[in-house]
């Protein structure tokens, strides 16, 4: 027995604009039920990205498929079994809710679409005000309405671009119990981030600096193949000590959290002696942890300008 | 479903437009405010047959044979006589200074000349700074110089008459016989109106997605170029239909104009010209990048259309490169269609020469449109 193909498989995608490059030979293979994060910092080529994968922009390079079909000449089956997530709120303002969703059933030609949308306004808990504008919802009741939209045609893939950016935190999390749902059922998942405790709840991350793709793979992968060792000192005076750390060239990273202070670096035995000195003084207690993810995508950026 | 063309997705379009237009104030305000200020505007303000117009006098003879001049002058209706100037140096000074449009000299020798048989002239100065306003008035003089005097020269006086002229031209003014200006300006007013409401309304149709982002969500979405299109123009048909109901309410009771064609031709007549109008406005939607060049684009085509469709001015007085030009606006055959439908009372035989190419026009935009559309955000 074969294994499925996968959801999203290209090759060497490359999209520039006005003759800069946003996008460059990436290549990316995500199978069915994946969680994708897919992250990078502002303008490092994510939205450029997803636009490709559902159609929205014409790659200048590469090839690839997307749910089976060709990315270039089957852009309109690729739409139909495809819920895209737009960054900025897409849905008519000027619509209520409920003509909102009526709408987008309507474009996908479902049948009995009244029960369909009633059972999303229903899942939004939402009936009372179906009837009210979009334009006069907040944040997170707006995004809430764009996924309940977008998945509203029960798309195989979903494409999400930075939907909980300015989402409060508990917002943020039933987002994200929904995209568990949604992966549990069978639909793969991409999305883009800039928040680590999202980085973490994905099967499968994606890190994109300049338009490359720098680092592909399960989290675990990522901590496991990254030449970073990490140490966590507790104390209460750390802020002192991260100063004087920065004279140290094999502590590359220090990030004070709380009471807490990360120090990474690739030169690993250089890192241990000075961790050992430190562990010898009073009021801090030194120890070996795995790095973090933020730690390890840092250090991609920095690899990344070095080698410019 | 049809990958190209699906009724339940147009309908879907047509449904959303509809609903966002019922809550856009503005366009409610265009719909009908446009009509009105308009009709308004050209039905009551614009005559393109002044009369009345002021004029001085400066009579040096005073007989009653200048008496009977100025009174045949005033009776015509063009001439007002509002002043009396006392020399050359004051009426030129009102004429130069607007307060007259015509001073007529009388010279002190008229009478003794013109009874002596000498046909003595008379000076009359126009002020020639807009030709329309004194053309009519001065076209009246040559049968003023027949028979003004007619009456006075009798008796001995009677072979100063003119010897009648060895033919005459007899002339009927058809079709508006008065030369109402309203005639001719309203049925042309509904097409200034569609051409300039039609365009505006639907130039930001599109730009409208773009900027306010949801047209990143609309092309995500299985729906082709021409369903959007279409769905976008379809329900400002019945915005156009509502125009033209104002205008001929205001035609039939408020200016009497005739209308004399059949009422459903009329009606077939103005949706291709709608259309026609539309298919521009959702064309310059798709080429421009934000509503502001939209509007641009916009005025861009609207401004000819006024000038060289014949609204303006005649058609027949632009020279034959402005004519060419004129040819290929839509306004240009539909104020001959509206125009031979209503007071000529044309049959559709007579007409199809200017609906033509009204759907050679629609089909061209259209094609260039669709060409046009972004499919991606490319």
């Amino acid at each position: 027995m074969t294994a499925p193909a996968p959801v999203i498989h290209v090759e060497g995608l490359s999209k520039s604009f006005q003759g800069k490059l946003a996008v460059d030979h990436v290549s990316l293979e995500i199978d069915q039920g994946d969680i994708f994060g897919f992250l990078g910092p502002n303008g490092s080529g994510k939205t450029t990205t997803i636009r490709l994968l559902c159609g929205l922009l014409t790659p200048d390079e590469g090839t690839g498929t997307c749910l089976g079909h060709d990315l270039l000449r089957e852009a309109y089956q690729i739409k139909r079994q495809v819920g895209y997530m737009t960054q900025r709120f897409s849905f008519y303002e000027d619509l209520t809710i409920r003509e909102n969703l009526d709408f987008v059933a309507r474009i996908y030609g479902m049948t009995q679409r009244q029960d369909v949308v009633d059972a999303a306004i229903d899942r939004l808990n939402l009936t009372d005000r179906q009837h009210q504008l979009a334009g006069t919802l907040s944040g997170g009741w707006k995004q809430r309405l764009a996924l309940t939209a977008c998945t509203l045609h029960q798309p195989r893939l979903l494409l999400l671009d930075e939907p909980t950016a300015g989402v409060d935190p508990q917002a943020r999390r039933d987002f994200w119990d929904q995209i568990h749902h949604l992966a549990a059922d069978g639909i793969t998942v991409l999305v883009s981030t800039h928040y680590m405790d999202e980085a973490e709840r994905c099967s499968r991350l994606g890190y994109i600096a300049s338009g490359r793709l720098l680092a592909d793979g399960t989290p675990q992968s990522l901590v496991a193949e990254s030449e970073l060792s990490t140490w966590a000192i507790d104390g209460t005076d750390i802020h002192r000590l991260g100063d004087t750390l920065k004279s140290v060239p094999a502590a590359q990273q220090i990030v004070p959290f709380g009471t807490r202070l990360y120090v990474s670096g690739t030169d690993t035995a250089a890192l241990k002696s000075t961790m050992d000195a430190i562990a010898r003084k009073p009021g801090f207690q030194v120890h070996p942890v795995s790095p973090r993810l933020e730690d390890i995508f840092t250090r991609l950026m920095q690899r990344q300008e070095d080698t410019q | 479903m049809n990958r190209w063309f699906s009724l339940d997705r147009l309908w879907a379009m047509v449904r959303k437009e509809f609903i966002q237009m019922r809550r856009d104030r503005l366009t409610f305000a265009m719909m009908v405010g446009i009509p009105v200020l308009q009709l308004t505007l050209f039905g009551f303000a614009i005559n393109s047959d002044p009369r009345h117009l002021p004029m001085a006098i400066l009579d040096a003879d005073q007989s009653t044979y200048t008496r009977t001049i100025v009174a045949a002058l005033r009776h015509t209706r063009y001439f007002d006589l509002t002043h009396h100037a006392r020399n050359e140096a004051q009426a030129s000074a009102l004429l130069a200074q607007g307060d007259v449009q015509f001073v007529l000299s009388i010279p002190a020798d008229f009478t003794r000349r013109l009874l002596r048989g000498e046909r003595p002239s008379l000076l009359l100065q126009a002020d020639a700074t807009d030709p329309a306003a004194t053309s009519n008035a001065l076209a009246v003089l040559s049968r003023l110089e027949q028979q003004a005097l007619t009456q006075d020269l009798r008796g001995p006086l009677a072979n100063l008459r003119g010897t009648a002229p060895p033919f005459e031209f007899t002339v009927h003014r058809r079709y508006n016989p008065e030369g109402i200006t309203q005639f001719n300006i309203v049925p042309g007013l509904m097409g200034v109106i569609l051409t300039m409401t039609m365009i505006v309304m639907t130039g930001l149709a599109v730009t409208r997605e773009h900027e306010r982002g949801t047209m990143e969500n609309l092309l995500a979405m299985p729906v082709s170029p021409i369903e959007v299109m279409v769905g976008k123009i379809v329900p400002y048909i019945f915005v156009g239909y509502i125009q033209v109901a104002v205008i001929l309410v205001a035609a039939r009771w408020v200016f009497d104009v005739p209308m004399l064609g059949s009422f459903g031709l009329l009606l077939a007549g103005t949706l291709l010209f709608i259309v026609a109008n539309l298919t521009v406005g959702i064309t310059f939607s798709s080429l421009a990048n934000n509503q502001t060049q939209a509007m641009q684009m916009s005025f861009f085509f609207f401004l000819p259309s006024i000038l060289l469709s014949g609204f303006m001015f005649p058609f027949r007085g632009m020279p034959g490169w402005a004519q060419y030009a004129g040819e290929v606006l839509p306004l240009t055959h539909f104020l001959r269609f509206i125009r031979g439908l209503m007071l000529k009372g044309n049959e559709f035989s007579q007409l199809w020469p200017h609906l033509w190419p009204l759907l050679m026009f629609t089909g061209a935009i259209l094609l260039l449109g669709l060409l046009r559309y972004r499919r991606t955000l490319d």
